[in-house]
């Protein structure tokens, strides 16, 4: 084992999904002490639109975000020498890296080292892996990916954190990837700077979880809290950092001055999200176990945790791939009272009724029908709303036929002058047949799978 | 059992949920270690089952993590599809967390005293 480059790394997470505040990284890099920063912009139907995005022009297909981030915060984070790892890469790393290449040339920024991770997408491998042997089966119901092979859109293999370690240790300070796991964004630095090896399972397991704390941004910074009441100044929320130390054991915290809270609950919040069996979080680095986590409070905003064990690796990689899947129309209009229920029931019976009479009918099964204000999230739970003083109501359909989709949502706005009294908010026009975007994940042995490291430099 | 007081889940828990595929998972957080030990044993995966069939209508399965003093609950079909095939409001389970919250319970005072109404 070599020895760390220092003793305590301080990683933060700055995004939480594509779409979350820009806000974050950047007050991220201005307002405090910052090793690395990562970002994490993916989510499953994201890789089907960038494919999509990609085939219409050759230069698209990454997450154009990061590059508009950059142009925020590059000076400053190479000033302070902070790295910066993302997979904003989405299906064209190598588009993304030429359009940050601009961004640290607009800025004069010379001598930048940025690197690509490739070897994720496998759509073009499809046939050669399935000639091959591997099936791709679909891992919830065991079906063949032969079903749906023609409908494929995207393809990506989960890598793991050491390709992100590799391009550091090449000197890289922006690393570029695409299908890289959430977690991986953080291990990745952590296995760089402690040297930690493939077989330290509880060290790689600790490195794991600390990515899994900050993956989702402000969600453990008191973002999503319960006791919402307590969380101080949320507008001005820190994003997480984790400050790591070489055994394993590490201090979840945030900026001084910032807003949000940081305690034990928060984090555990944050552990249970998203969670399967908490004995065994799979990752392709390594089997963590979530029952062996010690959190204590370690002073105001600081939550220690140490204890942490895992297991060996699984031989395979998780593949995400997506297909099409058919169609969707969602639209909307708000229904003021008095008797709002009443007249938005009237509503959807008549949509319908309409629909029908033009020879157009969906099946109980592909229609939605949601009165909002009058309990629709906790169905069942709450007492429903009897006489609320307005609702909006809620229609959709799905189904394999687009024509069908569109011709649904061209029912919605006539209700304004021939339905009841007091329907208005149709402001977003008719709405449009969606394409709906079917999630396949299956395994593929990690043999079959290399990933590829390439530094360029600013 | 005559001196128990009925209160909402949230006055001895917290919770958080999100989508996981076509369902969602609910992790409830005890406040107190007297608060855990009374939920692993009474909030059964019978009556997650029951308090949610408005909103699932799949199979319900239970793990414990004790050092969190969490109870994780998978709701196996509560999101109308899930992904981008839902058409539902709440299509990722966000929503799913308070709705247990707003179960009621018969807790014990010695579990109540553990959880002060802040």
């Amino acid at each position: 084992m070599s020895s760390p480059k220092r003793s305590k790394v301080l990683v933060a997470n700055g995004q939480g999904f594509w779409g979350d505040s820009i806000l974050g990284p950047i007050r991220l890099v201005e307002e405090g002490p910052l090793d690395y920063l990562t970002l994490d912009y993916l989510a499953e139907v994201t890789m089907s639109i960038m494919q999509k995005l990609r085939s219409r022009r050759p230069d698209a297909g990454y997450a154009t975000d990061f590059v508009a981030l950059l142009d925020r915060i590059a000076p400053r984070a190479h000033a302070k020498g902070i790295k910066i790892i993302a997979n904003a890469g989405g299906v064209n790393p190598r588009a993304c890296k030429d359009a940050v290449l601009k961004v640290l040339a607009k800025h004069g920024l010379k001598g930048v080292r940025v690197a690509v991770i490739e070897g994720d997408d496998i759509l073009s491998r499809l046939d050669e892996l399935i000639a091959s042997g591997e099936p791709l089966k679909n891992m919830d119901t065991g079906a063949p990916l032969s079903s749906v092979r023609q409908r494929v859109t995207s393809a990506n293999v989960y890598i793991g954190a050491f390709p992100v370690a590799e391009a550091l240790a090449q000197g890289a300070d922006i690393v570029i990837a695409g299908r890289l796991t959430d977690p991986g964004l953080v291990l990745g630095p952590l296995i760089h700077e402690f040297g930690w090896r493939s077989d330290q399972w509880d060290l790689l397991a600790a490195g794991t979880i600390a990515g899994h704390i900050v993956e989702c941004g402000a969600q453990c910074t008191g973002g999503n809290y319960t006791d919402w009441r307590k969380v101080p100044d949320l507008a001005r929320i820190g994003y997480p950092i984790v400050e790591c130390t070489s055994d394993g054991s590490f201090v979840v915290t945030k900026h001084e001055g910032t807003g949000g809270l940081v305690d034990v609950s928060a984090v555990a919040h944050q552990l249970v999200y998203e969670m399967g069996d908490p004995r065994n979080y799979i990752t392709p680095d390594c089997v963590a176990d979530f029952t062996s986590i010690r959190l204590e409070q370690a002073g105001r905003d600081r939550v220690r945790a140490s204890g942490i064990r895992g297991k060996p690796a699984t031989p395979t990689f998780k593949v995400s791939l997506s297909y099409e899947n058919g169609y969707k129309c969602a639209g909307q209009l708000t229904i003021s009272g008095p008797e709002a229920l009443e007249k938005a029931r009237l509503c959807a019976s008549i949509v319908w009724k309409r629909l029908e009479l033009d020879g157009c009918t969906f099946r109980p099964e592909e229609r939605l029908e949601e009165y909002v204000g009058a309990n629709v999230c906790h169905a069942g739970i709450a007492a429903a709303e009897v006489a609320p003083s307005e609702v909006v109501l809620r229609l959709g359909v799905k189904c394999a036929d687009e024509d069908k989709c569109d011709r649904f949502g061209m029912e919605l706005v006539p209700l304004v002058t021939s339905g009841p009294p007091g329907v208005t908010g149709f402001a977003g026009g008719r709405p449009k047949a969606t394409e709906v975007i079917g999630y396949w994940p299956a395994l593929l042995r990690k043999e079959a799978v290399r990933t590829q490291v390439t530094v360029f430099e600013s | 059992m005559s001196n128990t007081q009925r209160v909402p889940l949230f006055r001895i828990a917290m919770a958080r949920s999100g989508d996981k595929g076509e369902g969602s998972n609910v992790g409830v957080l005890a406040r107190s270690q007297a608060a855990y030990e009374f939920l692993v044993r009474e909030l059964t995966i019978e009556r997650v089952r029951a308090h949610m069939s408005g909103i699932n209508h799949g199979v319900v399965e239970r793990y414990e993590a004790p050092n969190l003093r969490a109870l994780n609950f998978i709701l196996s079909d509560s999101l109308g599809g899930g992904g981008s095939a839902s058409l539902k409001t709440d299509a990722q389970g966000k929503t799913h967390g308070l709705a247990l919250l707003r179960m009621e319970l018969d807790v014990p005072p010695a579990v109540l005293a553990t959880t002060p109404e802040s």
